[in-house]
């Protein structure tokens, strides 16, 4: 057993680290927000071709450093210590995952462009009537010929402003929540018939209303079998829920610094209010939240790579837990600031809006109760 | 003792419900259910509705312009108000300065400033916390100085709701730096229109312009606007906060929010079942109602024992905390219901923008309405000095 990091891996962090400090401190990050695109576009070029931030969780033949779920795991934990607004979950996560886990031409095509930081890749998947179920999908790809014709609404595509090409579940088969009949496309963003709605959303990303309107796509679009692609996106999304988390660690971790470091200069009643037990015990439960996060994080990444139903419900383990030190690491640390702690003009209620978003991404505290209990519990 | 209302009771809701269905503004109905912030204008034109009808200060004595309600009649009306979605009027005239001048102004500030306040012709905010005095209100170092006839008032105050629209705002001021801390703070009445006055917005997580910092450099203010004795504004100001806490128990408006929870988990589907057939969630909503009603009789105990002459006393605490934490579980299962569509930002329509907003109606503010809810257990006294009060005053601790 061996919970360090390898060099390579210590100097991605500190890289990332020391980046970030310099790039993506709070004034910055609301500049970035408020501009048209809001984001800084030349930030993603950086990490890929300064940092070669991009390829690590690809593999040497791809042009990456043979990194994995860990990697993942460290980079979008630094993204979150600065509440990033970079597509790195879309993008690699999701569609470089995608990509490793079905490999041939499309993966050799697409991945070196992801590290190059050419291709950015939004995932459309749920859909309104869906709520966290990734099956229940009534968007349809019908085969016509050589292509398939794709038709359907994806809702709160993040990233997809910003996107280059689109993740897409349909239904090439079957209906409602079947497990059959789901695949998994890579389209150009800028196919005809795509119409987008753009939207921030109250965490600082852009996203979008995503309709395809008879969009016509070729047939070498689909990642893995037709019909088969519901596990390829169970496991993608499972790992980016084990990356969201690894970024709830980050978030949080800096959610307890920030209301230690305010608690010990806000003075009420003639000291520092960290004086006052009930504050101090308060800031203990905090950071055993921290800390346990940081351990069901560690726990799922290292068991992304077991039988589905394993994976599973580790990650679910993990998910249901972060969710919950999300929200009352968020929560306390508002109480503690006070009404400071609900302005736009403290970095620390932007944290909190993320980790709030976090707190039901990819399935709430209880789809992900529910979904342990199913694969550990039922006789 | 009995629950049931008694005939008069049960018509005096039939009449008050008949009311407000005939006479609720259709216009503002609508940009409720948009989820729009709403105007000065908005707030004013119920709150005129009802100042001519003679029912905008139902907690006021009938020779300073109440209706003479009983307090179970009190209870229904707020009860009313709530399950037709009618907005609030704004506490900071009649529940606030209002009960403080018609209890311990002059003759002549009662007759000069009660009109105004029933009217809505001027809308009042309150300049309490300062930067460095929030749950330690009474270490605040806005300055009176006396000179003549009038103060000179120097200083800064902050979470001042909605001073952007306020014509007048009461204050605690320090008058003298040498008492206790308690002792040498006074209760000013201050025009907002005064030179020196510069109200600066905060802008809050949602995005809302609710609160502002209210400064003060050499403001003038006559002396005959000071409310009671000088130095003795902390009498006033606890009269205040305790007045302030008796409402903060929002009862009949978390009744309603669970109502909205219910309907859109009814409409929310989770798999080809309705949210609310989801065994968690379903249990949440149980649980949030079944906290309530205890909240709602302990507040209906609490009001028996004014009625019967006793306070608002300490207990009033226990409303503000578990009212504050109910309020604030509401937007939490309002936010988890609405799942993905609780994440695009919606701040109202634009100017010509006719595009309706992003996801079901009832999503576009459960992000905002919930990290905005989070003030609840900071405002009035955060909860955390509530319980010390309990601590202190009630077990004696």
């Amino acid at each position: 057993m061996d919970f360090t990091y390898t060099e390579t891996q210590d100097m991605i962090r500190e890289t990332l680290s020391r980046f970030l400090a310099d790039t993506y401190d709070f004034d910055s990050r609301s500049k970035m927000i408020a501009s048209e695109t809001g984001r800084d576009a030349g930030i993603w070029k950086a990490l890929a071709q300064d940092l070669g931030m991009l390829g690590a969780a690809f593999s040497e033949e791809h042009g990456g450093l043979g990194g994995g779920p860990l990697e993942n795991a460290l980079i979008m934990e630094e993204l979150g210590k600065v509440i990033a607004i970079e597509p790195y979950l879309q993008t690699v996560v999701l569609g470089g995952g995608a990509l490793k886990a079905v490999g041939g031409a499309v993966a050799d095509a697409v991945i070196p462009e992801i590290i190059s930081g050419n291709v950015i890749i939004a995932f459309a998947y749920a859909e309104p009537q869906g709520r966290y179920n990734l099956a229940n999908i009534r968007t349809t790809a019908k085969k016509d010929g050589a292509s398939y014709i794709l038709n359907g609404h994806k809702g709160v595509v993040y990233a997809a402003p910003w996107a280059t090409h689109f993740l897409v579940s349909a239904r090439t088969g079957g209906s409602g929540s079947e497990t059959g009949g789901v695949s998994l496309f890579l389209i150009d963003a800028k196919s005809s018939g795509i119409v987008r709605r753009d939207y921030p959303t109250v965490d600082g990303f852009q996203a979008s209303e995503v309709y395809f309107e008879n969009v016509a796509i070729p047939s070498d679009a689909l990642l893995g079998g037709e019909g088969a692609g519901l596990p390829l996106i169970e496991q993608i999304i499972d790992e980016a829920t084990v990356a969201v988390c690894a970024e709830a660690c980050g978030v949080t971790l800096k959610l307890h610094e920030g209301t230690l470091a305010y608690a010990q200069q806000r003075n009420q009643f003639g000291q520092p209010i960290s004086r006052f037990q009930v504050l101090q015990h308060r800031m203990v439960d905090m950071f055993m939240e921290v800390e346990q996060s940081k351990s069901m994080t560690t726990m799922a990444t290292l068991k992304l790579d077991l039988p589905a139903a394993e994976r599973m419900a580790a990650v679910s383990a993990c998910k249901a837990k972060v969710s919950r030190a999300a929200k009352f690491v968020g929560q306390n640390a508002i109480q503690t600031h006070g009404g400071i702690g609900i302005t736009q003009e403290l970095a620390i209620g932007h944290y909190f809006k993320r980790a709030t978003m976090i707190e039901n991404q990819f399935g709430s505290a209880d789809h992900h109760y529910d979904r342990f209990e199913k694969l550990t519990l039922d006789a | 003792m009995q629950l049931e209302f008694s005939p008069e009771e049960i018509a005096f809701q039939t009449e008050v419900r008949t009311f407000i269905a005939e006479n609720y503004p259709e216009n503002l109905r609508l940009v409720q259910d948009e989820g729009h912030d709403l105007s000065k204008e908005d707030f004013l034109s119920w709150h005129r509705i009802l100042a001519k009808k003679g029912w905008i200060a139902p907690a006021w004595p009938v020779e300073y312009g109440g209706p003479g309600w009983t307090p179970t009649q009190r209870f229904i009306w707020s009860e009313e108000l709530a399950a037709a979605d009618c907005i609030g009027t704004m506490p900071f005239g009649l529940s606030m300065v209002g009960p403080v001048i018609y209890t311990f102004g002059t003759p002549e500030q009662k007759e000069r400033f009660l009109p105004g306040i029933l009217s809505g012709d001027d809308w009042w905010c309150q300049g309490y916390s300062e930067p460095g005095a929030g749950s330690d209100l009474a270490s605040l170092r806005t300055k009176a100085v006396r000179e003549g006839d009038h103060y000179i008032v120097n200083g800064q105050k902050t979470w001042t709701t909605m001073a952007q629209h306020a014509d007048w705002g009461f204050f605690l001021v320090r008058t003298d730096s040498d008492a206790k801390a308690q002792e040498g703070i006074s209760f000013l009445l201050i025009d907002m229109k005064s030179p020196g006055v510069t109200v600066r917005p905060i802008i809050t997580l949602g995005g809302e312009h609710e609160v502002n910092e209210v400064w003060l450099e050499d403001v003038r203010v006559p002396v005959n606007q000071r409310v009671y004795e000088e130095n003795k504004g902390w009498t006033c100001a606890k009269f205040l906060l305790a007045h302030e806490r008796t409402g903060i128990a929002a009862v009949a408006r978390s009744k309603r929010g669970v109502e909205k929870i219910k309907e859109i988990a009814r409409t929310e589907m989770d798999g080809d079942k309705p949210l609310l057939a989801n065994a968690f969630f379903k249990r949440k909503v149980s649980e949030l109602e079944i906290d309530l009603t205890a909240l709602e009789f302990t507040e209906l105990r609490s009001l028996a024992g004014v009625a019967a002459g006793k306070g608002p006393g300490p207990e009033s605490s226990l409303l503000k905390i578990k009212g504050s934490e109910i309020q604030q579980r509401i937007t939490e299962l309002a936010l988890e219901a609405v799942g993905h569509y609780g994440a695009p930002y919606f701040r109202g329509f634009g100017e010509g923008d006719n595009e309706h907003p992003i996801g079901p109606d009832y999503a576009h503010r459960a992000a905002p309405t919930y990290f905005n809810a989070r003030k609840t257990t900071i405002y009035g006294g955060s909860n955390e000095i509530q319980r010390n009060i309990i601590a202190k005053m009630v077990l004696g601790i």
